[in-house]
Parts: C-alpha cells; sequence; structure tokens
C-alpha cells in the first residue's frame, strides 16, 4: 500500500504498524465533493439506456407474481401443488429463501456498525435496501400460504366477532411478529440513514418538482449540529435495536420447525444453523447485486474496493463453514441419537428421490465457498460471482430439502408422497425476483446507492488524529 | 436553497399526523361498529311470502313451537313447518280459509309444492349446531332467537358469531331455565342474581358442560 497519504502516516507510525496497513477504504485519493458530486451523478443523470433495457425485462416478470396470485385466490390453493403429505411446500421454501436474504442488510447495518467496522459504509444502503425489498418477497409467501388472505388479520390480535384470539404459543405467530419488526425496524434504519444524503440530493437539484419530491423526502435536514447529534443517537438506537433482530428473526423462522415433533425439524441445532445460513445467503445475494452495480458504474470501483469484496468472501466462508458444520452435525446426531425415524428420515435425506437436491445443497453451500481460502478467488470478481451464485441456489436447495424431503415421508407409509411444483409454483417465485430485481432497479436510480456522508467520514482528512490511535 | 418550502409548512407534518390519527381511529371504529355481525345481522328481515305472525299464533293462541317447529326437540334441525300444518286450521271452509294473504297457503296445498320461505338463521357450512342438544338442556329458544313470540315477522335478533356462541358456551348459568319454561317466551327470571343461582343449580345438576374447544363446533 503506497499513496500520498503514506507520507504523512510513515512520519507518525512505527515500522511495525506500517506492515500491518490497513488498505484504505476508498481508493485513488478521491476527495469527499468527488464523492458526493459522483453518487449523486448517479441519480441526476439522465436515464442510461441498460437501466430501460433491464427494467424493460424485470417488470413484466415482476407482474408474473401479482397475476398469478390473484389467479391463486380466484381459483383456490389447489393451483400450487402442496397436498398432503407435503402441506409446506414451495411457499414456505421461498419465505425462508428470501428471508433469510434479508439478512445481510442487518448484519452490515447493524452489527458492523456497533463493532465499528468501517468497511461497512460504502455497502450498507445497498444491503440494506436489498434486505427490505427481499423482505417484501418474503412476506408474500406466508400472506398467501394462509388461504384466504383476506383473513391474514387473524394475525394480529384484533379482538374481533369471532372471539379468535391468538395462540401465543405457536412459533407461527411469532414469526408474523419477528418479521413484522424485522421490516419496520429494517425500513426505519434504513430511512433514517438516508436523509443526509436525501438533502445532499435535495440541495442539488435543479428541477423544482424534484427539489419538492427530494426536500419532502429529506423532512427538513438542515445539517445543524444539533440536527447531527440527535441523528447520531438515532441511528445508534436504531442499530441496537435491529441487532437482536439479525438473531432473532431466523431463530424464530426455525422455530416453526424446530418445535415440532418431526423427525428432521425437531433439532436444537436450528437456530443457530439457520441464522449462520441466512448471513451466509445474505452476504452472497449483496455480492450477487453489488458486482453488476459495480460493473455498470466503473468509479464505485473506488468505493467498493476489491478489500469490500475480500472481506465478503471471508464472512461467506465462515458462515459457510458454520452451515457445513451443521449438515454434518444433523447426520452424526441422527446416527448418534440412535432414533430409528431420525436416522431414516436423513438416509432418506442423503438417498431418498430427493437426493439430488440434497446433493446440490452439500455441493453449492458447503463445497463451493472453500474456494474463498484462496486469495486469488477472493479477489478475482467472476469467481465470486460465480459463487455467489452457487450459495443463491444452494440456499434455495436447503430450505427445499429440510421442507419438502422431510414432509414427503409421513409416520404412516401409506400416506408418503411427493412434491411437484404447478407451473403457478414455479412462475410465482420467478416473479419474486423480478419483484426484487425491478425495486432494486428502482432504487439503484432514484435513492443514492452510497451512503455519502458516511464513505467521506471514513476518508482520511476526516480523521483528526491523522491515523493516530489514542 | 432557502424557504423552498413556506413556512406554514413547518406544521404540517404535525396537523396531518392528527388528521390521519382522527381518521385511523374513525376507521376501525366504523369497521368495528358497521363490519361486525352485531350491526350487519341483527335485523336481517326479508320479506316472506306470506306474512306469517309469530305475535298471532303465538302469542295471541298460546300455540307451543312444537306445533309447528316439531323435530327441534329431537333433531339438530329445527324444521320449518309443511304446509299440511297450517291447513289443519286454514284448510278449505275453517280460519281465514278465503283471505288474500293465505292465498300462497292454499295454492301450495293445491299444487304440492311447499311455500318458498326465506331463511333467516344460518350459520356457515363449517360451524356445527344442534337444537336438540341445546332445547334439552335447558336453553330457550329466546336466548337465540330472541322475543319470536312479539314478532309479526320473525328477524334475527341476535348476532350468532362464534364470540356470541362462546358468549353462553363459557357461562351457560347465565341462560339456563327450568325444562318446563324453554317453550315459554313469556317467562323470565326476575332478577340476574335469580338467574345466576338458578343457573349455577342447574349446570351442576344436569353437569351441563358446553364445548369451548374449536372441535366443539369446527367439527
Ligand atoms: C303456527 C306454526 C308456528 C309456530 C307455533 C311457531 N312457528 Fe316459528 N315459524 C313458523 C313458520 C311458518 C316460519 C317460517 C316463516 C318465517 O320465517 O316467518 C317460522 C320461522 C321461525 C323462525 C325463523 C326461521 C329462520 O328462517 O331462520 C324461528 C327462529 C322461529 N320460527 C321460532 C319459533 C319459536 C321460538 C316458536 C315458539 C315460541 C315458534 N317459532 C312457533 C311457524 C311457526
Ligand atoms: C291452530 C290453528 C292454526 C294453525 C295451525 C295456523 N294458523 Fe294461521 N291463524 C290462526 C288463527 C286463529 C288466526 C287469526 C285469525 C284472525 O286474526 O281472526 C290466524 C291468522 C293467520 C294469518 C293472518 C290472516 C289474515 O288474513 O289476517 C296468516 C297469514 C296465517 N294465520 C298463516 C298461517 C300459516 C302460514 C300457518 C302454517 C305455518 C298457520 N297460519 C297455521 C290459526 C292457525
Ligand atoms: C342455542 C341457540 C339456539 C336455540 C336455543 C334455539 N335455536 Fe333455533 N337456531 C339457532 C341457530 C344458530 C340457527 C341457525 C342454524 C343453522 O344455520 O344451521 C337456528 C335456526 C332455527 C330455525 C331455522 C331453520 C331453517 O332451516 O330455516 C328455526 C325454525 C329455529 N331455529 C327454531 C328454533 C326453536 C323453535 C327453538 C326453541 C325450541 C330454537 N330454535 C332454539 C340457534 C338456536
Ligand atoms: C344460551 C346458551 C348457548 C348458546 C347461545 C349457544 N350454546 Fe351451544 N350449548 C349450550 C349448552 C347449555 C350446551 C349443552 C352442554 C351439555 O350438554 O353439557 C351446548 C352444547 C353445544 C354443542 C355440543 C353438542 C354435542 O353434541 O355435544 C355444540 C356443538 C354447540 N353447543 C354449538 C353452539 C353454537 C355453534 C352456538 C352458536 C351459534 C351455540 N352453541 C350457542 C348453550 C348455548
Ligand atoms: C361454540 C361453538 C364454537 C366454538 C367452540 C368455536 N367456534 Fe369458531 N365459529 C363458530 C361459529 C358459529 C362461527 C361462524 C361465525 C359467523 O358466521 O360469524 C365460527 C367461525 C370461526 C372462524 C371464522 C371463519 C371465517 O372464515 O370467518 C374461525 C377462524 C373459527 N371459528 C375458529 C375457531 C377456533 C380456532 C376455535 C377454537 C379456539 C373455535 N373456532 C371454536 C362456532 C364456534
Amino acid at each position: 500500500m503506497s499513496n500520498g497519504t503514506a507520507t504523512l502516516e510513515s512520519t507518525l507510525l512505527s515500522p511495525a504498524e506500517k506492515q500491518v496497513q490497513r488498505p484504505p477504504l476508498v481508493l485513488n485519493k478521491r476527495t469527499m465533493a468527488w464523492i458526493s458530486s459522483y453518487v449523486s451523478t448517479i441519480v441526476e443523470s439522465d436515464t442510461p439506456r441498460w437501466w430501460w433495457i433491464s427494467i424493460a425485462i424485470t417488470s413484466p416478470i415482476a407482474l408474473l407474481t401479482p397475476l398469478l396470485l390473484c389467479y391463486l385466490v380466484s381459483t383456490g390453493v389447489g393451483v400450487w401443488g402442496n397436498n398432503s403429505p407435503v402441506a409446506w411446500a414451495w411457499d414456505i421454501t421461498n419465505f425462508v429463501f428470501w428471508i433469510g436474504i434479508g439478512h445481510a442488510g442487518t448484519l452490515i447495518s447493524a452489527i458492523l456498525f456497533l463493532t465499528r467496522q468501517k468497511w461497512r459504509t460504502s455497502i450498507n444502503r445497498a444491503a440494506e435496501a436489498m434486505t427490505l425489498f427481499a423482505v417484501v418477497c418474503a412476506g408474500l409467501y406466508p400472506l398467501f400460504h394462509v388461504g384466504r388472505v383476506w383473513k391474514a388479520y387473524f394475525l394480529a390480535p384484533v379482538p374481533n366477532a369471532n372471539a379468535i384470539w391468538q395462540n401465543f404459543r405457536s412459533p407461527l405467530l411469532w414469526d408474523v411478529f419477528a418479521v413484522s419488526t424485522y421490516f419496520t425496524v429494517s425500513i426505519l434504519f434504513w430511512y433514517t440513514g438516508l436523509i443526509p444524503d436525501l438533502a445532499t440530493i435535495r440541495d442539488r437539484c435543479t428541477t423544482k418538482v424534484k427539489k419538492f419530491i427530494y426536500g419532502i423526502l429529506a423532512l427538513g435536514w438542515r445539517g445543524a449540529n444539533r440536527q447531527w447529534r440527535h441523528y447520531e443517537m438515532a441511528y445508534l438506537l436504531l442499530a441496537g435495536l435491529s441487532t437482536p433482530l439479525v438473531l432473532s428473526v431466523h431463530s424464530v423462522v426455525s422455530f416453526d420447525f424446530a418445535t415440532s415433533v418431526i423427525p428432521g425439524w425437531h433439532a436444537t441445532i436450528f437456530p443457530p444453523y439457520f441464522v449462520a445460513g441466512a448471513i451466509f445467503g445474505g452476504f452472497a445475494m449483496v455480492l450477487t447485486i453489488m458486482l453488476p452495480a459495480r460493473a455498470l458504474y466503473p468509479q464505485l470501483h473506488d468505493m467498493i474496493t476489491p478489500s469490500h469484496i475480500d472481506k465478503m468472501c471471508k464472512v461467506i466462508l465462515l458462515t459457510g463453514s458454520i452451515v457445513g458444520y451443521a449438515y454434518l452435525m444433523e447426520l452424526f446426531m441422527a446416527w448418534y441419537g440412535a432414533n430409528p425415524y431420525e436416522r431414516d428420515a436423513f438416509w432418506y435425506r442423503a438417498f431418498g428421490p430427493y437426493w439430488w437436491a440434497y446433493a446440490s445443497m452439500m455441493f453449492c453451500n458447503v463445497i463451493s465457498p472453500q474456494v474463498f481460502w484462496f486469495k486469488w478467488c477472493r479477489t478475482n470478481v467472476v469467481a465470486v460471482f460465480v459463487v455467489s451464485m452457487f450459495v443463491n441456489a444452494g440456499m434455495w436447495f436447503e430450505r427445499f430439502v429440510i421442507i419438502a424431503t422431510t414432509l414427503a415421508r409421513d409416520f404412516l407409509p401409506s400416506s408418503w408422497g411427493m412434491f411437484h411444483p404447478t407451473w403457478v409454483d414455479i412462475f410465482t417465485f420467478i416473479g419474486t425476483f423480478g419483484i426484487f430485481t425491478t425495486l432494486f432497479l428502482l432504487f439503484v436510480r432514484f435513492l443514492p446507492m452510497i451512503c455519502m456522508f458516511e464513505v467521506k467520514a471514513v476518508l482520511p482528512e476526516a480523521d483528526p488524529h491523522y491515523g493516530e490511535e489514542h | 436553497m432557502s424557504n423552498f418550502f413556506p413556512r406554514w409548512s413547518n406544521l404540517l407534518p404535525l396537523k396531518l399526523l392528527v388528521c390521519l390519527t382522527v381518521i385511523g381511529c374513525g376507521v376501525v371504529g366504523g369497521i368495528w361498529y358497521y363490519f361486525t355481525p352485531k350491526y350487519t345481522r341483527v335485523g336481517y328481515q326479508p320479506d316472506q311470502p306470506v306474512p306469517f305472525s309469530h305475535a298471532i299464533h303465538v302469542q295471541q293462541l298460546g300455540m307451543d313451537c312444537r306445533y309447528c317447529h316439531s323435530f327441534v326437540e329431537i333433531a339438530g334441525h329445527s324444521n320449518i313447518p309443511n304446509t299440511q300444518t297450517c291447513i289443519n286450521c286454514h284448510g278449505q271452509g275453517k280460519i281465514k280459509s278465503d283471505s288474500p294473504r293465505l292465498a300462497p297457503v292454499q295454492e301450495s296445498w293445491k299444487t304440492g309444492l311447499p311455500i318458498p320461505w326465506v331463511r333467516i338463521h344460518k350459520l356457515p357450512d363449517y360451524a356445527y349446531f344442534n337444537h336438540a342438544v341445546h332445547v334439552n338442556r335447558g336453553v330457550s329458544c329466546y336466548s337465540c332467537h330472541g322475543a319470536i313470540n312479539e314478532m309479526s315477522v320473525v328477524y334475527e335478533a341476535k348476532p350468532l358469531s362464534m364470540a356470541w356462541c362462546l358468549e353462553c358456551h363459557r357461562a351457560p348459568e347465565n341462560f339456563l331455565r327450568p325444562f318446563s319454561e324453554v317453550f315459554n317466551m313469556n317467562w323470565h327470571p326476575k332478577t340476574f342474581e335469580q338467574q345466576q343461582e338458578m343457573g349455577l343449580k342447574f349446570k351442576q345438576e344436569w353437569n351441563v358442560n358446553p364445548p369451548v374447544t374449536c372441535g366443539g363446533c369446527h367439527r
């Protein structure tokens, strides 16, 4: 590492310290002004052609989901493939898949914030946006899985003419609270973080309409000292509030399975294993969308540096290995526990008719991320992209394996059955990717993709101590 | 970029918040009042093909419900009487046989086609209900159908919602009465204390134990 700031730093740092220098968070000695103007220009400039092309592709795909959900409601739940014994199938698989993806956003924004990991600043905004969009896709599934979606308000503890009160001992109900809290807190956190940047954009706007819209969105932010003090405190509190959520949401999702008495689900390892899996899948998705964004806006390379990608790959490697450990531990416990039903469940998973799903899961989640032990793979964008795609697929397979293969073998051999998705299942799921990417494209176009003021704060010139610890 | 928004807009968020709170409470209150069976069902009184009056037949003539609703004691379903029952009194040459109001009854008797009465009380198919169980355990028609004896045209007097069923199932002592008074619409305990005392005694003696588990009614 050798660039301009080194002259100043070399006078202050001892030789030993110089060797463990961290790579800079912003490359090419970009100035504060450059950061503001570059990030704002993405929003201000004319809509690029690639954007129109992509949204023309993704928005029709996104429409599939609402249309097919209308078809589902008007025709009946039979249009989905789930049926006895596999009553939870793709709907719950996709729910857990999407909600898991959301976890990277909160982890980056809350836990990395509290632990003062400065590298989070250039990716947190996009990761949080991704979280929200993933939770939107996730939320659709349980909502429609209840069957009569217009009765979904039964899930909320409101007094009603049926005198029905929620069963607070049911993890399915905790799920409702966990996911809705998560969504609310994530949206608050994301929006609070956006306010100063929205004000920046407002101040740079040229047309009246834009000024008006961004002016309202900025909620009257003037950047006064007092506002900053309140802001910092609010942000810190929200970070504190969302930190437990990173762990709780997916733990609660795992309780849906773990508190049942079904062999293959009834395991205490589920909560930590689900949380690790969620972070694993979430980071893979962050990479899946950040790498193309970075390719489309080349200057982002200065803020989302190879070192950022490297760090995210390390997180994937760590959580992927935890997940791999959990898979093996599940098998070990099935064998060691000597419960014939448990053994049978896992034997069936690995060698039954769903062996291909189990094998894909093992390959994508456990084996493929191991390439990240090599620095070369962590810095090669193509390799990173390919592995993160594998991880995305692998995490979907994991949920499918857990849900469908377990239910396919009911207790009574007479009620064993297989799950076959219908075309409605398939296209509804494809549609959620459309929703996700469409929302993300809109986000890139209309909101500052990078948290400008936080990135400015990690520039060397923003440090009053010139790199000296105290 | 100074003062892009006029000064009055400073208070706008507050005003909006107040308005939204008021509207929100209004909507919730409105739904609570207008969208529950207490409002949507109670008072439902469709036009019947024959202006049959329970007030005349029950109150004035003193007829027993079971003369017409003859299976209410022995079956789950309480039947609507057939035309034969009316013809017992309103047959040719008997009471008001040529009254125009009774024309559909005579018509039905001649053709053999039933009178198309419009059904009033109706539970959804997923809820199980049984008349005999209630009537034989000291629950009066009055508790569920109101003052039928005073109705010149029957209307729905109670919401028949699940909350309403449970209100009694959780505390049947508030409604139980002596077997002899089940079909007597004019019998009322003098005070609530008296009702409870009596109800508790019956509940104990007859071992009344209405289901409050889901499977009791959703079988
Ligand atoms: C003379 C025959 C007769 C007698 C006695 C009689 N009913 Fe009826 N009842 C009818 C007929 C006919 C109908 C259908 C027409 C209507 O709904 O007004 C009816 C309807 C009803 C209904 C409404 C049914 C629905 O559609 O939901 C109720 C409740 C009812 N009767 C209760 C009683 C009770 C309680 C008594 C005793 C106090 C009683 N009836 C006595 C003939 C009789
Ligand atoms: C026990 C004999 C009896 C039976 C059974 C009976 N009614 Fe009546 N009904 C009467 C009497 C008595 C009157 C009162 C006549 C009067 O007001 O002078 C009457 C009056 C009526 C009237 C009013 C007629 C008018 O012109 O004012 C109607 C309508 C009527 N009944 C319909 C029915 C129907 C329908 C049934 C069969 C479900 C029925 N009744 C069964 C005795 C009976
Ligand atoms: C515990 C409450 C309760 C009691 C007591 C009760 N009913 Fe009902 N009744 C109902 C309900 C609920 C329905 C609607 C049933 C359904 O839809 O299956 C009903 C329906 C009826 C009907 C209409 C049936 C039809 O097919 O149109 C008649 C008639 C009736 N009741 C008569 C009586 C009579 C007479 C008595 C007294 C002997 C009585 N009921 C006592 C609750 C009660
Ligand atoms: C006014 C009191 C009261 C109301 C209102 C009432 N019930 Fe009941 N119910 C009882 C009593 C009393 C029993 C008898 C318990 C026993 O036999 O131990 C009973 C029993 C039952 C049973 C058990 C039948 C069986 O076969 O064991 C069912 C089902 C039932 N009620 C359904 C309903 C439904 C549905 C409603 C609402 C539409 C309703 N009840 C409204 C008092 C009431
Ligand atoms: C005393 C009888 C009774 C019992 C016990 C009972 N229900 Fe009901 N339930 C009903 C009746 C009657 C209705 C129909 C109410 C209506 O039409 O407004 C109903 C309606 C419902 C509905 C509304 C369905 C819809 O689509 O609106 C649900 C859900 C329900 N019950 C669930 C339950 C659950 C869960 C339990 C056990 C905790 C339960 N019920 C116990 C009588 C009962």
